[in-house]
């Protein structure tokens, strides 16, 4: 029993079918908790007031944002590495969560930035990081429709991800030395003792899990359609030669 | 290598080789600011890094499509591809004359529309030098790009979409070394930032240039 197994279509598609309705109850599940628990049951910032509860889509969703780049190039790697078309395809499917992720933390944060810092943008390096963010989402979306032959997609958009994430580490240092933060710095780390008031800090753990496990099931609904895609394709291709 | 080098620089410097294209869009750019924001000296001595460094970056844009388009077009390409000289080769080459005929001579224009853009002193050797480092870059990430593109339809704009976000460390160490050394601040690290960019482009985007073009050929 390997992990690779799952390069199998057929075993995926399997495996996916069962795992998709746990996955999206418990994903409603943690963000209707998280959600209620952030919004109605727990105290006001002394300082920002209500506002705050921003924070319980804002920070979930500039997580997930980043991660699904992650997850974009560890995929578009083992599809370089090893071929398995499944992972070529999840990369692809996570492309349009992770511009939607990054489209609510930008929205969320100006919403946010309002209030707070009296204006909806700043050029601040972490907003300005996200902006880039969103662009380098908006190529690679628009290099995967632009092909059409799939493989050569495939291969072209692993090779933009890979080079893109070398300039998105770049420009995220690179605005850094461009100039000065409004944004405050991180509040969750591992290695801290307490990263802020556990009031507020269980709540976000069940939005983040919500948000994280919303985004395992869109990019698996997404990669069962692309499969599907992909064997329609195949039957209208053999009945053509028939 | 030298052969396809020189093949490169002439055809792009005879007619309809799009040569002067990019400095006449510079030049225009140089005089459509001041005409947008008005007169003002001391204004345009604030923006004039950052407009020059902008102009400087979508001239190089223009032409970019070029580089492997035409000889993607007429078969040369094919050719290159199974000759001798390795596919990496090919492409380090490809970036080299195309900064040769747009990055060079917007380095030695520039301080011609920074006088235009009213470039206070002590900025003109930072801006020079900074171009004359930075700009092999853009032509490199440039032939990335458009090793990317090569086999589109219509691949100019997806090429400057899929481009302009990887051009924004440059951007930032190249205006950003002319500005602190207008400032008289230390622009020394900007300008060691932005030649390390130019030197890892030089050492890393021809393999993946050539994969994209390895690709694109299958």
């Amino acid at each position: 029993m390997s992990f690779w197994e799952y390069a199998n279509p057929r075993r995926f598609m399997q495996t996916t079918a069962g795992l998709l309705p746990w996955l999206a109850g418990l994903s409603a599940l943690c963000l209707t908790v998280g959600g209620i628990w952030g919004f109605f049951f727990t105290p006001d910032d002394f300082r920002q007031g209500s506002t705050v509860k921003i924070i319980y889509l804002h920070v979930p969703s500039a997580m997930m944002a980043i991660n699904a780049w992650i997850m974009m190039l560890v995929t578009s790697l083992i599809w370089l590495i090893r071929r398995h078309h499944v992972s070529a395809l999840s990369a692809k499917a996570a492309g349009p969560v992770g511009l939607t992720m990054t489209a609510i933390a930008l929205i969320t944060g100006a919403l946010w930035g309002q209030p707070m810092w009296g204006t909806w943008w700043a050029w601040d390096p972490r907003l300005t990081s996200f902006l880039i963010l969103t662009l380098f989402y908006m190529g690679y979306i628009a290099l995967w429709s632009a092909v059409e032959d799939p493989d050569t997609a495939a291969d072209l958009t692993s090779v933009l991800c890979i080079v893109g994430s070398v300039f998105a580490v770049l420009s995220r240092y690179a605005v850094n030395f461009w100039n000065q933060g409004l944004h405050q710095g991180a509040s969750l780390s591992l290695d801290k003792e307490e990263n802020i008031s556990d009031v507020f800090y269980l709540p976000l753990l069940v939005c983040i899990a919500g948000f994280v496990l919303l985004f395992v099931t869109l990019v698996l609904l997404g990669t069962r359609t692309e499969i599907r895609a992909r064997r329609l394709q195949a039957l209208l291709a053999r009945e053509r030669m028939a | 290598m030298i052969a396809l080098l020189l093949r490169d620089l002439r055809l792009a410097t005879r007619a309809g080789g799009g040569f002067g294209l990019g400095l006449a869009f510079f030049l225009l750019m140089a005089v459509l600011v001041p005409l947008g924001v008005g007169p003002e000296p001391a204004l345009l001595a604030r923006i004039a890094p950052g407009i020059l460094w902008v102009g400087a970056l979508l001239a190089c844009l223009l032409s970019l499509d070029r580089i492997f388009a035409l000889d993607f077009e007429d078969g040369s390409l094919d050719l290159l591809a199974t000759a001798p000289i390795p596919l990496e080769g090919v492409v380090a080459v490809k970036a080299l004359a195309h900064w040769l005929v747009t990055g060079l001579p917007l380095t030695l224009l520039s301080p011609v529309l920074a006088v235009l853009l009213n470039l206070p002193g002590p900025g003109y050797v930072w801006l020079v030098l900074s171009l004359a480092l930075g700009t092999p870059a853009l032509s490199l990430i440039g032939a990335f790009g458009a090793a990317l593109t090569v086999g589109l339809k219509r691949g100019g704009l997806l090429l400057s979409l899929l481009v302009l976000p990887l051009y924004v460390p440059t951007l930032i160490y190249g205006a950003e070394a002319v500005r602190r050394g207008v400032d008289g601040q230390g622009a020394l690290t900007a300008l060691l930032l932005l030649a390390g960019i130019t030197a890892g482009a030089a050492a890393l985007l021809p393999f993946a240039g050539a994969a994209a073009i390895r690709v694109n050929l299958r």
